[in-house]
């Protein structure tokens, strides 16, 4: 029978032949990621379940990332990160990035791939919705909630139905000013958010080829925001030279029947793509920056899993080289290791960090979720009032980054630069 | 409200479409652990905290709980996070069924394997058959939510595939009794 990339891997996780769409199957896990908001929840259920002195699954399966509230005084947030500290000890696990040590990393989400956490073709979960991020590697991976992950904890093993597979062919050169977060802003406007739900989506075509790693996670990361179990890309040349980059262990890709038969098929022509945005307050509320040039701004953010990676930042610079920020401008890179390439990646002689100190960006922040979700109080960039954000990152319900009366529009990195020169929503190559 | 054998009657409180896990529960009360009891406590008196601020209240303010037993809801309900604080804090506030049109998959199998709230499906959008306030019946061996006021019958979905977890009181009991991981 033939069969898409994801069902492959479920089959193989699951120890089938095959499987077709809306089998129930026990899948054996081989990643479980969680983090300070989730894990102390994800291991109380674990011991109350599996007994105080239970093991983990594998010690090696379970990779803790604190990323959510890790610059803040708010002392429930240190008390969590103290409960995974604790856990971490007690079982003595290998992958625990802690804060204030050299080991912290930043958000789990660009720390699981950059520490070699994502292989082709294995299965990943965590009790984070945009886990979806790391189909970019070929990995099947989905978001799910404590009780499943401290399941999953304690037997390594979680009942998944295998979803339909919508297929987004995306043919095409992308233009100049176009970046992977037009496109699956565009994707999401037109199947709106629950366009995929329980379905995965799959992205295949020239221009998915074209991509970095980076941008690939972009497009995956926002999957969840169409309701998708999983996003997917397969596996090629640029995926397994990264991801052997960043592992020495051994790794076995996965790759569809190119004919397996899916729900639906979406085909686009990305060269006709043009810089957008979603307005307030869902990621379906697709407009072009053009048809919203008159919306004025009060901050620019960039940062977030889905827009603080060190592309976002080129793409960022090579706006604001040269020109002055009007409005506040605040980024947060999404990792440590990002951060340092900040002052290691230079345009022209200049690194990003100096482009980003003479435009007038506020100083740049230190790595973590910070106001992408809100967050406690006294979070870098949080809103508090009726600001007006212009934001990298992949939500703008209502309060999503703190302030109910805030109106956030989510945007490409150059769109999110563009506004930050003039003040005002800006297609960058009006600029 | 009233539960008995397979009756659930309560007050509703009616929402809208893709009411997201941050209207359910906002981001700044990600820091209480929904195993710690007074954590969960804590949680359910911020249960919707998150929608508009022109909308209706969903606890009480002195009790800390909820005065509606059963929430209705059109499309989507729970997109976004895989947060299970928002099934948490519903169930913790004294909400024990959502009738949705549709849920985000995540947030559903948050209730399945939570057992925290009763994630049933309606046949037809009901958020304009019910208001804030009015009393509901459901039945759940015959698959129904009744408006008591009039009397008027509203279809439930079938569960579906997930029923055995639920019948079994949740993913843990489920997987024991088919023997996935040991008796506890």
């Amino acid at each position: 029978m033939k069969m898409t990339i994801t069902e492959k891997i479920l089959a193989r996780a699951s120890g089938s032949q095959s499987v077709k769409p809306g089998d129930n199957v026990w899948v054996d896990v081989d990643i479980l990621l969680t983090h300070d908001v989730c894990g102390p929840g994800t291991i109380g259920i674990f011991q109350q379940e599996f007994g105080r002195n239970a093991k983990v699954f594998n010690r090696e399966g379970v990779v803790i990332i604190p990323d959510h509230y890790i610059f803040t005084k708010d002392e429930k947030a240190h008390r969590n990160v103290d409960i995974l500290r604790e856990f971490v000890k007690e079982q003595d696990l290998p992958y625990y990035y802690d804060p204030g040590t050299p080991a912290y990393c930043g958000v789990c989400h660009l720390g699981m791939p950059q520490h070699g956490h994502v292989r082709p073709g294995e299965v990943i979960v965590g009790t984070d919705s945009h886990t979806c991020s790391h189909g970019a590697l070929g990995a099947f991976a989905t978001g799910i909630g404590n009780t499943d992950a401290g399941f999953v904890m304690g037997s390594g093993k979680i009942l998944l139905k295998v979803p339909e597979t919508l297929r987004f062919v995306l043919n095409g050169k992308k233009p100049d000013f176009i970046s992977a977060k037009d496109m699956i802003l565009r994707i999401i406007g037109d199947i709106g958010v629950d366009g995929a739900t329980y379905c995965a989506m799959e992205f295949v075509g020239e221009a998915i080829n074209d991509l970095s790693i980076d941008e690939r996670i972009t497009i995956c990361n926002m999957a969840i925001e169409a309701g998708a179990k999983n996003g997917i890309i397969p596996p090629d040349e640029k995926t397994i030279e990264f991801v052997k980059s960043r592992t020495l262990k051994p790794f076995v890709p996965i790759y569809g029947d190119e004919d397996a038969p899916v729900l639906k098929t979406y085909t686009y022509d990305v060269s006709t793509f043009v810089p957008c945005v979603a307005k307030p307050s869902s990621p379906d509320n697709y407009a072009t920056a053009r048809d919203v040039k008159d919306v004025k701004l009060d901050r620019s953010y960039i940062g977030s899993c889905t827009g603080g990676k060190i592309t976002d930042f080129v793409m960022a610079a090579e706006i604001l080289k040269d020109r002055k920020v009007t409005v506040e401008t605040c980024l947060v890179p999404a990792t440590v290791e990002i951060s340092e390439q900040l002052i290691s990646t230079k345009i022209d002689g200049k690194s990003l960090l100096e482009i980003f100190v003479n435009a007038g960006c506020e100083p740049v922040a230190p790595p973590s979720c910070a106001a992408c979700l809100g967050g406690p109080i006294d979070t870098f960039g949080r809103t508090h009032s009726d600001e007006v954000v212009i934001s990298t990152t992949n939500r703008n319900f209502i309060g999503r980054m703190g302030s109910k009366e805030a109106q956030v529009y989510l945007a490409s990195p150059l769109t999110a630069a563009a506004s930050a020169v003039t003040g005002h929503i800006t297609d960058p190559r009006d600029l | 409200m009233n539960q008995k054998n397979n009756i659930l009657r309560a007050k509703v409180y009616v929402a809208g479409d893709n009411i997201d896990t941050d209207q359910i529960i906002p981001a700044h009360y990600l820091n209480l652990v929904p195993t710690i009891p007074e954590e969960y406590a804590k949680l359910g008196s911020y249960a919707m905290a998150g929608l508009p601020s022109t909308a209706l209240p969903f606890i009480d303010e002195t009790t800390g709980r909820t005065p509606y037993g059963i929430m209705i809801a059109g499309r989507n309900f729970g997109c976004g996070s895989s947060r299970e604080h928002a099934p948490v804090a519903i169930g913790a506030a004294g909400c024990k069924a959502i009738v949705a049109e549709s849920y985000a998959r995540i947030f559903f199998r948050n209730c399945v394997a939570t057992g925290e709230a009763y994630p049933y499906e309606s046949e037809t959008l009901l958020t304009s058959e019910f208001k804030t306030g009015d009393e509901a019946e459901i039945n759940t061996e015959e698959g129904t939510i009744t408006r008591v006021s009039d009397g008027a019958v509203f279809k439930l979905k079938e569960i579906g595939a997930v029923g055995p977890v639920i019948a079994a009181g949740g993913m843990f009991k489920y997987a024991r009794e088919i023997g996935i991981i040991k008796q506890g």
